[in-house]
């Protein structure tokens, strides 16, 4: 009966609130999902934060360091969403550290130059863009309207790593070098952020019966990598994939093969920065232990002050 | 040139404050802490922005990213306090509190220049300052009233970092020449109400303000700790390494 018409108020567009009934896989599907997004936002400040005190100018320090407190906040509103869902923040950590719950596993490869910022605002915040976009419309109210924020935000950072990658590849020969490398290393598990084909993901059917999500991991790669080849052509940049073409018969880019077997190694914790990620977000958490005491502590004291 | 060099001194403090707390960004024990220093920092980048954007109208020939990525160790007048490591929290807290209890002074006087774009920037400033204070002197009491573990680092960290306030107060004849004119700050007149704001700060927060005994001076002619040098080396890195690109 509750399922006909929690089915039944997703049929009709109408959002779903914490306050409502639920089947338990939804809560569950819902609960790994955002907070899977929220980790990421948060384990995606690492790459960038890398380079905020080598940035190359005033103007380039104070708009990186902005995107990844940006970042912070989309942690933030996500964990926020979370939370409606009867899991707390520190419980969500703790999943965390543990290994139990994932993150993009494009944030566990290096920065290595100045253009990764570039390449990482461009393509990783574009491709996020597409999912994210497409999110605004999910059935859950708190998580949509968490999007619709965030995404607005994103459309900026897209914005400033596509004008890096064009400073840069319109500039000396090493910097165009620099960006061309950047776009060869970070273009494969960009696109792999959309997640396996249709077909080899499992979680697909109920997340679009319950309007979870909007369109299949397949139909939003194809859209991401439909409006980037034009980008790249207009700075003058290559796109590491001999096999992409215009078909015309579908209206979209054929491309390439995908190396799933380096993208499941990855998310299965075998890439080049999954560990580091891991442990420093872990060290800024026990690091900052004595001080999160201490405020409990004073936080104590002065209520115990007030009830004396 | 006496204009210029107090210039680049206030702007100095600034951006090397704004270089060591965005070092901060992803190892902050919250979420929230995280986003709070990255403000400040965001905002010490942008007070360092526009002085370097009036350095560069004075100078006529250097622009403001020359000013910070294009000079030496002996050409930063910061005050030495900015340029120390950030240690852990409490040293970071410490550090920005002494700081910005001396600038929101400092700022306020400044705001009645006679120069108005000293005036018109510390004007604007002002506001910034002022939450940097509230926000370190809140973690001041929090940290030294906290746990006694808290007590003891913060304790520690006020101890060690005392040294660098004596700078604070210093005039050398450029400071001098231009307070004359009204366009410069005296600092000594500030003193007194610095020590009532660290005073009672330091009352709440159950701490003890240490004895004035060594004090380091040095940053109005250029000299610094040996920190600088490797701070500047990381953020000067780009432009030093690839001078002809522009970013």
């Amino acid at each position: 009966m509750n399922e006909n018409k929690f089915q039944d108020k997703i049929d009709s567009e109408r959002k779903i609130e914490p306050k409502d009934w639920m089947p338990e896989a939804y809560r569950k599907h819902l609960i790994r999902q955002i907070s899977q997004h929220a980790h990421s936002e948060i384990i995606g400040m690492q790459p960038e934060g890398n380079w905020i005190s080598r940035a190359p100018s005033l103007r380039a320090k104070m708009i990186l360091l902005a995107k990844v407190q940006d970042e912070a906040g989309h942690g933030l509103y996500l964990y926020s969403a979370c939370e409606t869902l009867g899991v707390s923040r520190q419980e969500l950590i703790q999943q965390l550290h543990d290994g139990k719950a994932k993150y993009s596993s494009i944030f566990n490869y290096p920065t290595l130059s100045w253009a990764d910022m570039g390449a990482i605002g461009w393509l990783v915040d574009g491709a996020a863009i597409v999912n994210q976009v497409s999110l605004q419309r999910t059935s859950y109210g708190p998580y949509s309207r968490g999007m619709i924020k965030i995404c607005k935000e994103e459309s900026f950072h897209q914005r400033q790593g596509y004008e890096i990658m064009a400073e840069m590849a319109s500039g000396t020969p090493e910097q165009k070098e620099m960006a061309q490398d950047a776009l060869n290393r970070f273009w494969w598990p960009s696109i792999m952020m959309f997640g396996p084909h249709d077909g080899d993901s499992p979680r697909t059917g109920n997340a679009m019966k319950w309007k979870i999500k909007r369109q299949t991991n397949d139909e939003l790669r194809q859209s991401f990598i439909d409006k980037t080849v034009h980008q790249a052509e207009i700075i003058g940049l290559t796109i590491p994939d001999p096999d992409l073409k215009w078909n015309e018969e579908r209206g979209h880019y054929d491309f390439g093969k995908m190396d799933w077997d380096e993208f499941w190694d990855v998310v299965n914790g075998k890439g080049p920065c999954n560990k580091q990620r891991l442990d420093h977000h872990k060290k800024a958490h026990i690091d900052g232990k004595w001080v999160r005491e201490a405020a409990k502590a004073y936080s104590k004291k002065q209520k115990d002050l007030i009830i004396n | 040139m006496s204009l210029l060099n107090y210039t680049l001194r206030i702007a100095d403090s600034s951006l090397i404050s704004g270089q060591r707390l965005a070092e901060w960004c992803t190892n902050a024990h919250t979420l929230e802490e995280d986003i709070a220093l990255s403000n400040i920092a965001l905002d010490l980048f942008g007070q360092a922005n526009i002085l370097l954007e009036y350095a560069s109208e004075l100078d006529g020939n250097k622009t403001a990213d020359d000013f910070a990525f294009k000079r030496n160790e002996r050409e930063f007048f910061n005050l030495k306090m900015t340029e120390q490591p950030n240690g852990h929290f409490g040293d970071t807290i410490v550090k920005l509190f002494l700081f910005s209890s001396f600038n929101f002074l400092f700022y306020n006087k400044l705001s009645q220049s006679k120069n108005k774009n000293l005036s018109a920037f510390a004007f604007k400033s002002l506001k910034e300052v002022k939450y940097h204070l509230k926000h370190s002197k809140s973690w001041m009491v929090r940290l030294g009233d906290g746990t006694k573990e808290s007590n003891k680092k913060v304790q520690e960290s006020l101890n060690s970092l005392w040294e660098f306030t004596g700078e604070f107060f210093e005039m050398d004849e450029i400071d001098n020449e231009l307070n004359k004119k009204g366009i410069g700050v005296n600092n000594k007149s500030i003193k007194e109400d610095w020590n009532n704001i660290i005073n009672t700060t330091l009352l709440d927060s159950k701490l003890k303000r240490p004895e004035d005994g060594y004090m380091q001076t040095g940053s109005k002619s250029g000299l610094h700790t040996e920190h600088l040098g490797r701070l500047l080396s990381e953020m000067q890195y780009l432009q030093r390494a690839y001078p002809d690109a522009k970013w």
